[in-house]
């Protein structure tokens, strides 16, 4: 038998029918749904009279536009302040409602940014095809599932006919051998990725994160590799099934249980890439080369380390690259050559669907115990993935660590990641934060994006400027 | 969906990579509930030089005179001209929907991110790839001349340069067949109903635990 790829594993495993035209269609075993990517789908159905194929395929929540502060907060959707974003969470609920799909409401406490809680709950679980919405759907690819993230249109059709219309990627490896440094995440290591092969270099790609780096990674750090691949271009990331991933989905609400378990880890165990598959590509990356990483520019590619400096004009490998520099200083307010450790924040974000995880919360909270916020940093935020998690972190005294050190602590949501809600970036200010993309204007009209890990986050937030973690006294 | 056969229109060079959906429209216009009605705020930072707000009147917002879509020789452009990785970052749909609602109906650059190309397809918007050398020279010609057009012929799959050059390009035929008759592909995909159900039947009994 030919080696397969994971990739090739899972599109094998879900071809419904190839079409003479070289596309085929792929069925879908979970759609995840949130407020701003699916009206348009809804109703889309409704025009054309068609009802969802498999409802108990669809599992939704609202994520992007919910207020994150306690008192917009009590009383469900009537407390939403925007009347925009409150028409956009009502009528989400009121789809659910209608067409009678699962929705964790803005009450419920499994409400959350949809990449944290299909996982919580194990409504992403290994082999799977998971969609949404979303670009960030690559998240799920952690557990060895085919995810990514689709158009409207595309939610539409899911939603009607439970498979979607694709033609096969072509297969990138990522591969990262040795053992990572201390305070070294999975956010450095795919920000480092980014930097290698740039914000296109996965395009076409199921990327696939390997080597005894990612072996050793937990389930968290995998999910904010994953997360990123579509940074890179890939709108696919994957990691192979594992015991460290079924530890982390057995006992889930949604994941099998009983014989289904055991017949489920049979299956599963075959999630990897066989030994001699041929990838179309291979990046090699050695895990100790990697350091704390941070973006200095407006796009992830535009990233250094925390001991680096802006570059230089004469750094860009070409013209195009060049103007892209000229117009990310000026935007930036930065200057080629200036040290990382110069630039001072006026604001920090810990959260997003990339690093809002318990593990991301303990990361950040270990940096700020004992510490206190920089007079100079006019806000830092730490808003939890999902309220399963918030309580979580409240249960481990996560929270009065945060609050006592001049942390906000917040209620679930995609907060300042996007901005959709109150939660923004200022014209002009520099802001250190664990999200997944400094694009200009993303956290906020004018708004100056550094992208770096939970703990550098927190330690920028301390200094009120950019430190190297490493060298950050942690209270143990 | 509106067919596409053969479009001439005006070229809009917009010389710059990775142009990302979050520029092409802002996440505050997103909170819309509709697929229309995106085409004002489309590119709104780059635009105006105010900050936008959804649903307000964008009739006395203060323009960038700058930016090349609101420069006189460039009005009525329905050809967008760029560079590489157009349309990264976020799957947002209302990409498409505002470069469509605005006027474009094809766009001309080395290389998409993948979710965007996909989505622009379904909306009757064409993603035309050329090589960067092609690029380079169109960019050139475009801003020495004035009012400078190109014809898109989807059937023949070549661009019409005004002295008459083709320059012949590739497109997927499943996506051209969809483009050239407007077609809807849910109403394609549901004639294999029968193969999404005969599908079902073995998952169902290979992986139970998802049914």
């Amino acid at each position: 038998m030919t080696a397969k790829t994971l990739y090739d594993k899972l599109w094998d495993s879900h071809l419904v029918k190839q079409r003479d035209d070289g596309t085929a269609l792929i069925y879908i075993d979970r759609q995840l749904l949130h407020e701003v990517t699916s009206p348009q789908a809804f109703e889309g159905l409704r025009i054309a009279g068609r009802k969802p194929w498999k409802l108990s395929a669809n599992l939704a929540t609202p994520d992007h536009n919910v207020p994150t502060t306690k008192t917009e907060r009590t009383i469900g959707i009537q407390g939403i302040q925007d009347p925009v974003s409150k028409i956009q969470v009502q009528t989400l609920d009121d789809n659910c409602n209608e067409f009678g799909i699962t929705q964790f409401d803005m009450m419920d406490k499994r409400q959350g940014i949809v990449h944290v809680v299909g996982p919580e709950q194990g409504a992403t679980l290994p082999g799977m095809t998971v969609v949404c919405g979303d670009s960030h759907t690559a998240t799920h690819g952690a557990f060895a599932a085919l995810a990514h993230g689709i158009g409207t249109s595309e939610v539409e059709h899911v939603m009607a006919t439970q498979c979607l219309i694709q033609r096969k990627m072509k297969n990138l490896l990522i591969r990262v051998d040795g053992e990572l440094g201390e305070g070294i995440t999975g956010k450095d290591v795919v920000l480092h990725v980014i930097g290698v092969i740039g914000t296109a270099g996965g395009n076409g790609c199921a990327m696939e994160f390997g080597g005894s780096a990612i072996r050793s990674m937990s389930m968290e750090g995998r999910m904010t590799m994953c997360n990123m691949a579509i940074e890179a271009g890939a709108r696919v990331g994957m990691v192979a099934f594992d015991q460290i991933t079924a530890d982390y989905v057995k006992g889930r609400d949604f994941a099998p249980k009983g014989d289904h378990w055991e017949m489920a880890l049979e299956q599963w165990a075959d999630l990897v890439s066989d030994e001699d598959a041929v990838f179309d590509k291979v990046v090699e990356i050695k895990a100790e080369d990697i350091k704390p990483q941070v973006t200095w520019g407006t796009s992830p590619e535009m990233v250094t380390t925390v001991d680096g400096f802006v570059p230089r004009l004469g750094d860009a490998k070409d013209e195009v690259e060049r103007s892209g520099f000229e117009r990310a200083y000026k935007y930036m307010g930065l200057e080629p050559g200036q040290a990382i450790t110069d630039i001072n924040l006026d604001r920090v974000f810990i959260g997003s669907c990339t690093n809002s995880r318990i593990e991301d919360l303990r990361a950040a909270a270990a940096v700020a115990k004992g510490n206190k916020v920089a007079n100079s940093v006019i806000q830092a935020l730490v808003v939890p993935g999902s309220g399963l998690v918030k309580e979580q972190a409240e249960k481990e005294g996560l929270d009065k660590i945060f609050v006592e050190a001049g942390f906000e602590w917040r209620e679930p949501g995609c907060s300042m990641c996007l901005a959709m809600n109150a939660d923004k970036l200022g014209a002009g200010e520099h802001c250190a934060s664990t999200s997944n993309r400094n694009f200009e204007g993303r956290q906020g009209y004018g708004g100056r994006t550094h992208l770096v890990s939970p703990a550098m986050a927190a330690a920028a937030a301390i200094a009120g400027h950019f430190v190297d973690v490493r060298q950050f006294e942690l209270v143990k | 969906m509106k067919a596409f056969v053969k479009q001439s229109g005006i070229v809009a060079p917009m010389d710059r990579a990775n142009i990302d959906t979050d520029m092409i429209i802002p996440k505050q216009f997103l909170k819309s509930i509709k697929r229309s009605g995106f085409g004002p705020n489309l590119f709104d930072e780059l635009r105006y030089l105010d900050e936008g707000q959804p649903d307000a009147d964008n009739s006395g917002r203060p323009l960038n005179q700058d930016f090349v879509l609101n420069q006189p020789r460039y009005q009525g452009a329905s050809i967008l001209l760029t560079r590489e990785n157009f349309g990264c970052g976020s799957s947002r749909e209302h990409a498409p929907w505002a470069l469509e609602d605005f006027g474009f109906q094809v766009i001309i650059a080395s290389s998409y991110a993948d979710i965007f190309f996909n989505n622009s397809f379904k909306n009757g918007l064409l993603p035309i790839v050329l090589d960067e050398t092609i690029i380079d020279g169109l960019f050139a010609e475009v801003t020495a001349t004035e009012g400078y057009e190109l014809t898109v012929d989807l059937e023949n799959q070549n661009i019409v340069k005004p002295n008459g050059d083709l320059i012949p390009f590739e497109v997927d035929a499943f996506r051209k067949h969809c483009l050239m008759n407007g077609l809807d592909d849910i109403g394609l995909t549901l004639q294999d109903a029968d193969d999404i159900t005969a599908y079902e039947v073995k998952r169902k009994a290979s992986s139970p635990w998802l049914f």
